[in-house]
């Protein structure tokens, strides 16, 4: 999910454009707008042709699918199509919100995100911190490439090596935990387990990419302030608290607001890949439950309900973080 | 004092992020029943190949690699087909209703239709069990047209003047100025769209049934989940030189190796790219 505030305001009309307009006007006395477009056209029609391929797939691909989530109001049949199932209201949407399968996965989706937020979004901040404090640079280099490499590593390689680790007979964990006489735990059937298991890989993976954005905000801090805090006598522990962790203070809240406008946005592929039935009562989230119900059961207008509510819930938190980020920072990240 | 600690702890923490991968990689050059047992540690116990010939021998991990290639390759070149171009008009100022297109594209990361409308329009389209469904269907991206078109927005003027007095149309601009200026944003976009290519799984699985079109990551889901979850073929396989564990590893390294390889690139332009377009979450 990504958003991009600034945008709004690329659209205004530039120099360029008008000085073109005064020229255009002084050329031929009264344009009309016929003419005028008809010129325009003839002389840039080139990024014209540019453009409508990538505006064309918008609307195939994701535009259209749109107009189909009309699904959500109609008693879908695939014989009739999307266009003339016959509407039936809000049925769906008092169906989802009576069953407890909906109720339970819109819950586990809220709890996951507010383990991942605790747990996860402390985690590059604290890396980038103690990065920034490694002095010897051979050292700071390959201990970033390496806490790098997980983020490019598939959700289905992540998961197999979770599986394969927390494999009751096999894995690594137990046979530790068999080391200190504890006896096999079947990790990935403990509904327990799940979520520290789940949230943890998720830091596992993405914590050390993370913290490049922070690395980067440190990089920007104007060196005078730490000159001048060593000629006070100050610790680097001090310079870290006093000096680093407060210039970085706004980035820190901008991917705060960021994080929390991306609450829904749980990876439900891992999810997919890693929960099973005696799981579901704490992993089953709201996607997962969509594929479940639409993808694999062929309820299509049911689970594109629970989708439709899950993006507007989206929407408004992306907004909302949005337009608090922008006013909180003119330097929007975006 | 505090920076041994720092150093210490750091040191940890990349420790544990290395330490799966090791383990990985020895599990699937030990033998089935060692690997069985418990007793893969960290270096490889009783050290053989096997997995790897039983993972090399079989036909559907082929194609399935070649597959990924096809994919990879494929998907990448079309979507800089796609984004090179409609970045290039977005950011030209003289562009009639510009405001409203960028809104259209902006539009599609802060709104999804869903899983569900996206998937009976793939199959409206006729695109389901397809290599031009999952060529095509992944295209483009709005976070990446406004990368893009950002950085050529950044590029001076003065830098396509000479090319328009020489006559050079847009097209000619496009190739001949704005292309070579902006390697690095386009090595970042094409980066991004090979990751996601190699790595993404969970639409490829919905939309191809057919066996012989799938992914290595698909291949690689079905060994993980499907055998993992077969007790009787996990014991069958108990004193043999390989195992489940084992050749799951195997596969795995197999996978990695490519990413592994074009490492060094990712690393450079990646935080780059981060950096240039914001934040991808």
């Amino acid at each position: 999910m990504s958003n991009d505030p600034n945008f709004t305001g690329a659209g205004g009309p530039t120099t360029e454009e008008l000085v073109f307009d005064a020229k255009e006007a002084q050329r031929r006395r009264k344009p009309s707008t016929m003419q005028r477009v008809g010129d325009h056209m003839k002389r840039e029609w080139q990024l014209y042709v540019m453009l409508v391929p990538t505006i064309l797939w918008l609307v195939i691909f994701l535009y259209k699918p749109m107009y189909g989530l009309q699904i959500a109001f109609k008693d879908y049949s695939i014989f009739r199509g999307v266009a003339n199932s016959p509407w039936i209201g809000l049925e769906h949407f008092q169906t989802l919100f009576g069953n407890d399968q909906f109720i339970r996965a819109l819950r586990n989706t809220i709890i996951i995100s507010f383990y991942g937020l605790i747990f996860g979004f402390p985690m590059p901040i604290l890396l980038a911190l103690m990065f920034n404090e490694i002095l010897k640079q051979t050292f700071k280099k390959t201990a970033q490439t390496i806490v790098y490499l997980p983020h490019f590593v598939s959700s289905v390689i992540i998961a197999g090596i979770v599986i394969t680790a927390f494999s009751p007979s096999a894995g690594i964990v137990n046979t530790f935990l068999g080391a200190l006489g504890v006896d096999p735990i079947y990790f990935l059937t403990k509904p327990e387990w799940f979520r520290p298991i789940f949230v943890g890989t998720g830091i596992w993976q993405e914590a050390g990419f993370q913290s490049i954005v922070y690395l980067a905000a440190i990089a920007g801090v104007s060196p005078t302030l730490y000159e001048s805090a060593v000629v006070d006598g100050a610790s680097r522990w001090q310079m870290m608290w006093k000096i680093t962790l407060p210039s970085i203070l706004p980035t820190i809240i901008i991917m705060l607001i960021i994080r929390i406008g991306n609450m829904l946005e749980v990876s439900f592929e891992m999810i997919i890949l890693l929960y099973q039935p005696a799981t579901y009562e704490t992993a089953d989230v709201v996607n997962t439950f969509i594929y479940r119900q639409g993808i694999q059961g062929g309820q299509y207008d049911l689970a594109a309900a629970a989708g439709l509510f899950n993006a507007v819930v989206a929407f408004v938190l992306v907004m909302t973080a949005n337009a608090i980020s922008k006013r909180y920072s003119r330097t929007s990240l975006w | 004092m505090f920076v041994i600690m720092n150093m210490v702890l750091i040191g940890l923490f990349t420790l544990s992020t290395l330490y799966p991968f090791i383990y990985i990689a020895s599990l699937s050059m030990s033998t089935g029943f060692e690997a069985r047992a418990g007793n893969v540690i960290l270096t490889p116990v009783g050290f053989t190949l096997e997995a790897y010939k039983q993972v090399l021998s079989e036909p559907l991990f082929w194609s399935s690699y070649m597959n990924t290639f096809i994919y990879t390759i494929g998907g990448t070149i079309m979507s800089l087909l796609f984004i090179i171009p409609g970045a290039y008009a977005l950011s030209k100022p003289q562009l009639y209703g510009r405001r409203f297109w960028n809104l259209v594209v902006a539009f599609t990361m802060w709104f999804n239709a869903g899983l569900i409308p996206f998937f009976l329009n793939m199959r409206d389209l006729g695109l389901l069990d397809s290599y031009l469904g999952i060529i095509i269907g992944f295209a483009v991206n709005g976070f990446n047209i406004i990368l893009l078109r950002n950085f050529f927005e950044g590029i001076p003027q003065s830098f396509e003047e000479a090319a328009r007095m020489d006559g050079a149309n847009e097209f000619q601009v496009l190739w001949k100025v704005y292309m070579p200026l902006s390697k690095p944003a386009i090595a970042t976009v094409a980066l991004f769209c090979i990751v996601s290519r190699w790595n993404g799984f969970f639409w490829a699985m919905v939309l191809l049934q057919d066996e012989e079109k799938i992914p290595l990551q698909v291949y690689l889901r079905k060994v993980i989940v499907e055998l993992s979850d077969d007790e009787e073929f996990a014991t069958s396989l108990l004193t043999a030189a390989y195992s489940v564990e084992t050749v799951t590893a195997a596969i795995i390294v197999c996978s990695i190796i490519p990413i592994l390889l074009i490492y060094p690139f990712l690393q450079k332009y990646f935080s780059k790219g981060i950096l240039l377009g914001g934040v991808k979450e």
